[in-house]
């Protein structure tokens, strides 16, 4: 491996990688509480019996904003919908994509889809509206 | 438990100076804490230095020595890292080492330049407040994250941005006095509601400025500020923290702050005072509708009603309960490392007769100061009190 080249971040990409293939999951502790990876350590209970678990196919907004003064590497994704969304154990917060954003509130129900950014080209949690 | 007095305060301007490092603010602001305490820079045993993006800013790593240094001060030296509420949590920890007798006498503030990365890489600086992996990666910036819980707070209790924009028009006005405030300019709730959206429903003027600037106070014993007869009228007396997940996400209500609930119920009890002997605050009014998760937190306005103090007037300079007369992080500026400190820097000169604002709150004997980072998965509270 050279200086150069891209550096994963491991739990975070696997995640990104399987909810690209639609078998997005989440984590959840033997006492039931829900979290993200990496995690070796549940944040509400300490419980450290972590296994995956699959993540429901819809959400719900929970709470929505558009964004037009982004970071440099959303530079030409602006102006966008920045969403809260409920899934149950877990939320997630991500790009609400394929409608116009005028048009996402809360209560919205969303499927999450991978989506890249039009500045970086990275992978980027998608909300799709359902 | 002993109290701690505020000897000496002393604050920069705050707004736009790119070219200036943060140890030339910092040493700018000691020296007139310095100044104003007439403790001498010998009898300083620690300095506990607030500051959040140097790395970014300035590419400067270690910076407590560099700010002892600064300021003429040869003592041990740690920098407080807890994005804007940086040197909230550098006084705090101050505050526990004079009262444990650990130490009688400390330098404390914060400083930061942010001017110099531009608004997009100032906007990008501030985002590392936030979770990199699920929340940054996701396109969340700052102003972002608050529009979130501004959403979430209409949602669940109503108001609209004409509330919010009362808030940002009463900062405005506050700093009109304020000789150090970025913006000394009074501004209509039309302003407010014409400019650009940032991220909605917030705009350009709800949001504070991004701002160069630094603050430092030196506190002491109350044994050491009797024994050198210190002009000291004002205490701390009380200091409480709170922390919280770290991504907004994970909050369980999103237009609340628990941290800051925490924080303050633990500085209240430790003062002995409760919310209603609160005469007036200084809160961490980072954009406009924090201001008002910030009153709700502190309980100075029950839940789901701050977001119409400011219109109704109950907050304005000649309310019942001022708040950010200053003129808050909003018109005084927001040089993130230096808020915390800052704030009981101007709390204590109001509370001392010695502000532009003090004829408003002549009679106060209680004050507050809330300092908050991150979506406020880290709060301080300090409660301070003067001797009348």
């Amino acid at each position: 491996m050279s200086d150069s080249d891209p550096v994963a971040d491991a739990g975070f990409d696997e995640w990104l990688a399987a909810a690209a293939e639609g078998d997005a999951y989440y984590l959840e502790c033997a006492n039931g509480h829900g979290s993200l990876p990496p995690r070796r350590v549940c944040p509400d209970c300490g419980s450290t019996d972590i296994a995956e678990a699959d993540l429901s196919e819809t959400g719900e907004i929970r709470t929505v904003t558009v964004t037009h003064v982004p970071t440099p590497a959303f530079e030409d994704d602006a102006p966008y919908a920045t969403a809260v969304v409920d899934f149950g154990p877990v939320r997630l917060t991500g790009q609400v994509i394929g409608i116009d954003v005028a048009d996402v509130e809360t209560g919205l129900t969303v499927a999450l889809e991978i989506t890249t950014s039009e500045t970086t080209g990275e992978r980027v949690i998608g909300l799709r509206p359902v | 438990m002993s109290d701690v007095r505020v000897a000496g305060t002393g604050l920069t301007s705050f707004g736009n100076s790119p070219e200036r490092t943060s140890r030339d603010l910092f040493a700018e602001a000691t020296i007139t804490a310095f100044e104003e305490s007439g403790v001498p820079r010998d009898d300083v045993e620690a300095v506990l230095y607030g500051n959040f993006m140097g790395e970014l800013s300035e590419h400067q790593g270690h910076q407590g020595p560099l700010m002892a240094e600064a300021a003429g001060v040869q003592a041990p030296a740690t920098r407080y890292e807890s994005a804007c509420a940086s040197s909230g949590t550098a006084v705090r920890e101050a505050v526990k080492r004079i009262r444990t007798g650990e130490n009688d006498v400390i330098l404390v503030g914060g400083a930061e330049r942010m001017t110099n990365l531009g608004t997009a890489g100032a906007t990008e600086a501030l985002a590392i407040a936030a979770d990199d992996l699920w929340e940054v990666r996701a396109g969340v910036t700052f102003p972002g994250a608050y529009a979130l819980m501004a959403q979430a707070y209409f949602d669940a209790y109503g108001g609209e941005h004409e509330d919010l924009a009362h808030i940002a028009v009463k900062n405005h006005e506050n700093a009109l006095s304020n000789e150090k405030a970025q913006y000394q300019r009074a501004i209509e709730v039309s302003d407010v509601l014409e400019a650009p959206p940032v991220s909605e429903p917030l705009g350009l003027y709800d949001a504070c400025p991004i701002s160069d600037g630094a603050s430092a106070l030196v506190l002491t014993s109350e044994a050491y500020a009797e024994d050198h007869d210190l002009e000291a009228p004002v205490a701390i007396t009380g200091t409480g923290q709170g922390g919280d997940r770290m991504a907004l996400h994970d909050r369980e209500h999103l237009a609340r702050s628990p941290a800051a609930r925490e924080a303050g119920a633990e500085a209240y009890a430790d003062a002995g005072v409760d919310a209603g002997d609160v005469d007036f605050a200084e809160v961490h009014d980072c954009f406009t509708i924090a201001e008002v998760l910030a009153l709700e937190a502190l309980d100075l306005e029950p839940i789901g009603e701050g977001i119409s103090a400011a219109r109704d007037g109950r907050t304005t300079a000649d309310g019942e309960m001022p708040i950010n007369l200053s003129g808050g992080l909003k018109a005084k500026g927001h040089p993130v490392g230096a808020t915390g400190a800052s704030q009981i820097a101007e709390v204590t000169e109001l509370l001392a007769g010695h502000h532009p604002n003090s004829d408003h709150v002549a009679d106060a004997t209680t004050a507050v100061a809330h300092n908050a980072g991150g979506t406020v998965a880290s709060a301080t509270v300090h409660v301070l009190e003067v001797d009348r």
